[in-house]
């Protein structure tokens, strides 16, 4: 893609009485790109949204928008338009009337807003929904009048604040799918908000995890899940077991009383580091032909594969293999070089990555949650 | 096949009370209006009650008139009132809204009665008009603003303004915040975000404040009373009247009967205003008819 920014946000700070919900953004964003920001509830990602709708004014900092400041440009005169978390459909106007809304405020001719109207309902597959009242319409199908009643007025970015968190699992699989296709279709730039990792990997040209108000990384979605920063990205994008370890020197490392052949370089003789193995990427072997021994505390059958955790020295590891093991069993394990990941060490070392706590239902209560993001990031 | 309810299920004995009440203070009062205005004073069916409308068509009509400039004026008072309210700051909110009803809590005849004391020739206003006039050597001989349909109008506004300040304050408030933004997201400016969303989606509040203002204004009799002297009469002194008046102009029949015919006319204005509420029946917030 050509490096043609679009947006540039530098050094942005916003604060709500005492907390700080940004602190120093800098972000740029291409012509035509899909960039997500993605992260935990309250980390600041629907405010990044709000600085650049124009919503909300950043204390300091400068919003840049086709190499212009538009930090005084009010919301209704930039060229961005929003999709909003609960579509914000407006209730007196039926369908047509809602998509025709911004071409009506712009004082388009009515034969040019009912060609664009019909344009519109085709892209969202809509067609004869036109005089429906929009509270007769499914979630499913308000989001897509939400999507048709943005892009009718030809915005150059779109920012889409989780649009798919109210829909149910089906539909929201097949709206990532739509979505970007619409968004490949029209060439636009997308600016996508959630805290659905899969949603952020499957979709994205660029992904921003975000954590308490602080970028953590920018990247694609391969760099992000193969190079994760640091303890905190490797754990929220997907699951990982992450270690204390030492670098002995470029491309060896020691954890778990072992020391591992890596790729990774550059780091100080015997610095500490963290170490990221991902679950998929451990090999169950024998016990003698194993690099490291545990013993199985355990297994969680998955479908494509088991999930077992495995005691190694008192730190539990997750495993996912599609050999059935069993509680108690010893077992080995095998670690290829490129299946390890070593990163410096950050505030949030030894935070994230052990499974000793680990339970299905553990996991389902620490889910990012809707309700409570939306009051903490709408204050 | 049917089983047949027990007569004291949980059910009927949770809704007696209401039941009773309704029919002891609705539905029984009701029915004496009705039976009163069609009878006359033997007790033997007429529709000549009826005709005593012809007499007091003019009444009526002025009755009409006032109560509406004064839906009118509290409106156009009331409106902007609410709006500022709701886009004060949330904890604000409630102590306006407390001030807006702090009068409420002091008795209706008192508030006008107090209206009489300020309005009179000698009263508190022309009052200290004088004192001014008479610091600047003019002759003032004071306004007469007692007993005229201004002061009636000037009390109705005062009293039933909080009822439509109310049901308005409660629909814009309940507007979400993101339909203003969506609006604005769109390209429009604040004129813009008024005219076709806030205004739109708060006509239910609109309608029930009239309906709140318009039905007790155009039945008053204590306030054309208190403060047109007698000189105005409306329909419901003339109702008043015709119960409670001199002892050779009693007639609960006639009375009954213009109860009645003002009380039509209320539910047919209240119906046709409604209609036009039919489509944001959704949003609530409208009397039903």
């Amino acid at each position: 893609m050509e490096n043609n920014v679009l947006i540039d946000l530098k050094n942005i700070c916003v604060s709500f009485g005492d907390d700080q919900i940004l602190k120093s953004i800098n972000l740029y964003i291409r012509d035509g790109e899909f960039l997500t920001l993605l992260g935990p509830s309250g980390c600041g990602k629907t405010t990044t949204l709000r600085v650049i709708a124009g919503f909300q004014s950043p204390d300091t900092g400068d919003v840049v928008f086709e190499g212009k400041r538009i930090n005084d440009v009010p919301a209704h005169k930039r060229q961005v338009n929003t999709i909003f978390q609960r579509y914000a459909l407006f209730p007196h106007l039926n369908v047509y009337d809602n998509i025709a809304f911004g071409l009506r405020i712009k004082k388009e001719k009515e034969n040019v807003i009912a060609e664009r109207v019909t344009e519109m309902l085709s892209l969202v597959n809509l067609k004869g929904f036109e005089r429906r009242a929009v509270s007769s319409l499914s979630g499913g199908q308000q989001q897509r009048v939400a999507i048709a009643r943005a892009l009718a007025v030809r915005p150059k970015v779109l920012l889409l604040d989780e649009p798919l968190g109210a829909l149910d699992l089906k539909l929201r699989k097949d709206m990532q799918v739509e979505l970007k296709k619409i968004q490949q279709s029209l060439g636009i730039t997308f600016i996508y908000v959630t805290h659905d990792q899969e949603e952020a990997l499957s979709m994205s040209d660029t992904i921003v995890v975000m954590d308490n108000g602080v970028i953590q990384q920018i990247g694609s979605p391969t760099d992000i899940y193969n190079e994760p920063k640091n303890a905190f990205v490797a754990d929220f994008i997907g699951e990982s077991n992450i270690v204390d370890g030492v670098m002995l020197k470029d491309c060896v490392v020691e954890f778990s009383g072992h020391r591992f052949e890596c790729l990774d370089k550059g780091f100080a003789e015997n610095e500490d580091v963290d170490v990221v193995v991902r679950p998929e990427d451990v090999d169950v072997v024998a016990t003698d032909k194993g690099m490291l021994k545990g013993i199985v505390t355990s297994v969680t059958f998955k479908g494509v594969h088991y999930e077992i955790i495995v005691d190694i020295g008192g730190f539990k590891w997750m495993i996912q293999t599609t050999d059935k093991q069993d509680v108690g069993d010893k077992i080995g394990l095998f670690i290829e070089p490129d299946a390890i990941h070593i990163m410096k060490k950050s505030e949030y070392s030894g935070k994230y990555g052990d499974f000793s706590s680990f339970s299905e239902e553990f996991d389902e209560l620490s889910q990012p949650d809707l309700v409570a993001e939306d009051s903490e990031d709408e204050n | 096949m049917k089983t047949k309810k027990p007569f004291f299920s949980a059910k009927n004995l949770t809704v007696a009370p209401y039941t009773v009440w309704m029919t002891l203070f609705v539905l029984i009062p009701i029915g004496l209006v009705v039976y009163f205005a069609f009878t006359d004073s033997t007790g033997s069916f007429t529709l000549e009650n009826l005709t005593y409308i012809k007499k007091y068509a003019g009444t009526f009509w002025l009755s009409v008139e006032l109560a509406f400039v004064s839906t009118v004026l509290c409106l156009l008072l009331a409106y902007p009132m609410a709006y500022i309210i709701s886009k004060m700051p949330a904890n604000k909110q409630g102590s306006v809204i407390l001030l807006v009803m702090l009068p409420m809590w002091m008795n209706f005849l008192i508030r006008t009665y107090a209206w009489m004391t300020i309005l009179e020739n000698n009263g508190i206003i022309n009052r200290f008009i004088g004192m001014l006039a008479d610091l600047i050597h003019v002759e003032f001989n004071g306004f007469e603003m007692i007993n005229t349909n201004g002061a009636i109008v000037l009390g109705m506004v005062y009293n039933y303004l909080p009822y439509m300040i109310l049901p308005i304050y409660t629909v814009l408030t309940k507007i979400d915040n993101s339909l203003i933004e969506a609006a604005r997201d769109l390209g429009s400016d604040s004129v813009q975000i008024f005219g076709r969303i806030v205004f739109p989606l708060s006509i239910p509040g609109v309608i029930s404040g009239i309906t709140m203002v318009f039905v007790p204004a155009v039945s008053t009799f204590i306030i054309s009373y208190l403060l047109g002297g007698g000189k105005t009469y409306l329909i419901g002194n003339v109702i008043e009247n015709y119960f409670l008046g001199s002892s050779g102009a009693i007639n609960y029949n006639v009375g009954a009967a213009l109860s009645l015919l003002l009380m039509v006319m209320i539910v047919v204005s209240m119906g046709i205003m409604n209609h036009f509420d039919k489509d944001s029946e959704a949003s609530g917030g409208g009397i039903i008819v």
